[in-house]
């Protein structure tokens, strides 16, 4: 199924846009209201886009009542992105979302790279929130750690559902008039073009490494982009940056996705997942005489 | 709903002393209000650029671009014949039922008024255009007056907003400084703002800035804002206005800073 990056879309301003996608994931939500970050808040580079919002977002009671049911009237499928300051920030949320039928997981964001993070390992959360909820949770993770496998594996036995592969990773840009940072934060989070090797990394070696399904996400433009993600593993694809200069998108993608598969012979995007393993695990190097 | 992305035929390329103007084949796209504004496609980059509709020739759109930096430059190479995607329109435009309006635009924020005014001249129905004022860094950036005939101008170190009689409806855009004077100087004044975006309908939270006391999307809740009052001193309706920068006499602490 094909996914929106959290952050990148707000379903109730494009509903249409939101209805072009299998499962639609909102912004963060964390405990209290957020303004966010001032601006500057976003800057382009020649590779990716930097984005400093710092999670702007109503707090998860104002979230409750005011946007959790418009979201509903939406009729889509929903999960709520999780964010927090401390293990037991997030697994309050968790407990306020649990008893809501029409959300249908919870993805913990683990990773901004905006805001300060929880004392407490991606772990220590998962196995909190995993107390506090029955909802399928997915951990979202930052492709900063250097070995994400370990981190996939840890959460796997604290309880993640799934794994949400990757956040994005901190970038710097500066104003060539100035020399000063583009963004009113310096650094913000780097997206698009640039972070999809990244994320097909992250993906390949949290497969090897962890029997969760995976939302892969991270510059993908293309059918041929989210082909090669769930190619190195991932079981689902989600948009981002990309949402932002074509809304039309998830359409798009989504139909050039299914002409990638049949080119291959491959009749779902299930067929798909993971072959490049098969693929590397098989290769034999022609004999050099 | 999420207005209508395009690919469209560029049919034309005009210098306009610093600017260039880029014409384009309308297609399905309308011209919507003016104020309101479109993503275009920056050929080669990873974000569109925010556009605001500078003329709208039958058939056709017209776009007013300053090429200041890869983005504007891409843009401002297309070539006619090229093809580029266009988003829109987009925001909250102009109001236009006003009794005695007054553009006001300063540098390449002129981009908007020359569509305002053959809107608000229509409306007018053949009372003639609307008088417009507009102050530019150069004789070089003065050039681009040529697109607003009639137009009083003026070329720094005089400011735009020595021109402005008192008592009249301010459409206006242009840079910050600018519109922060025209703010303090003409209540009820619709200021066309501009904001780093990356989107344009919402997705992206990177135009947000305050307004009305609260950290807002710009592109959703303008570009046009209103300055508080109104030209005769009443109080002016309640529409979304804009919180003074930082530094201006009349700023007070807003909530968020507060917290």
């Amino acid at each position: 199924m094909i996914l929106n990056a959290s952050g990148c879309l707000d379903a109730l301003t494009a509903p249409d846009v939101a209805q072009q996608l299998d499962c639609f994931v909102t912004k963060t939500v964390t405990p209290l209201p957020r303004g966010g970050n001032p601006p500057i808040r976003i800057a382009e580079t020649a590779v990716g886009m930097l984005n400093s919002i710092g999670l702007a977002n109503p707090g998860i009671d104002r979230f409750l009542v005011a946007n959790l049911p418009e979201l509903a009237a939406l009729g889509l499928r929903l999960w709520v992105s999780v964010g927090g300051f401390s293990a037991e920030e997030y697994a309050r949320s968790c407990a306020l979302l649990d008893g809501r039928p029409e959300v249908e997981a919870l993805e913990l964001n683990l990773s901004c790279p905006n805001v300060e993070e929880a004392a407490e390992s991606a772990a220590q959360i998962v196995a909190a929130c995993r107390a506090a909820t029955t909802k399928p949770i997915w951990a979202k993770l930052s492709p900063a750690n250097w070995d994400i496998a370990a981190s996939a594996r840890a959460v796997e036995a604290a309880g993640a559902d799934g794994l949400s592969l990757v956040n994005t990773i901190r970038g710097l840009a500066l104003d060539p008039r100035t020399n000063r940072p583009k963004l009113h934060t310096a650094t913000g989070g780097l997206s698009g073009p640039a972070l999809k090797p990244i994320a097909l990394a992250a993906v390949f070696q949290c497969r090897r490494a962890s029997a969760l399904p995976i939302v892969g996400m991270g510059g993908v433009w293309s059918g041929r982009d989210a082909f090669e993600l769930l190619a190195a593993g991932a079981t689902h694809v989600a948009l981002g940056t990309v949402l932002f200069g074509d809304p039309g998108a998830p359409t798009r993608v989504a139909a050039e996705l299914r002409a990638e598969l049949a080119r291959f012979g491959l009749e779902c995007p299930r067929d798909a997942s993971g072959i490049a393993h098969d693929h590397a695990l098989s290769f034999q190097p022609p004999l050099l005489l | 709903m999420t207005p209508r992305r395009e690919l469209l035929r560029v049919t034309g390329n005009e210098r306009v002393g610093p600017y260039t103007l880029l014409r384009t084949a309308r297609g399905g796209v309308e011209p919507g209000r003016p104020g309101q504004f479109f993503m275009l496609e920056a050929p080669g980059r990873v974000l569109p650029r925010p556009m605001s509709l500078c003329l709208a020739p039958t058939g056709e759109l017209a776009f007013l671009i300053d090429p200041v930096g890869p983005g504007t430059q891409a843009i401002c190479a297309l070539q006619p014949g090229d093809e580029l995607h266009v988003l829109g329109p987009l925001g909250n435009g102009f109001r236009l039922d006003v009794p005695r309006p007054l553009l006001v635009g300063g540098g390449i924020g002129i981009a908007p008024l020359p569509y305002t005014a053959q809107v608000l001249a229509a409306r007018a129905g053949g009372r003639g255009v609307p008088p417009a004022v507009l102050g530019f860094r150069t004789a070089l950036h003065a050039e681009a007056a040529v697109l607003l005939p009639g137009a009083e101008v003026c070329i720094e170190p005089t400011y735009v907003t020595a021109l402005i009689p008192a008592a009249m409806d301010v459409l206006a855009c242009g840079p910050e400084p600018m519109l922060e004077a025209v703010r303090a100087q003409c209540p009820g004044s619709q200021l066309a703002w501009e904001a780093p975006m990356a989107c344009g309908y919402g997705a992206c939270y990177g135009c947000a800035i305050e307004i009305d006391g609260e950290i807002k999307r710009l592109c959703i809740e303008g570009p046009v804002l209103t300055a508080p009052g109104s030209p005769d001193g009443a109080t002016a309706p309640g529409s979304p206005d804009r919180a003074p920068a930082p530094g201006s006499p009349d700023r007070a602490p807003a909530p968020a800073e507060a917290a």
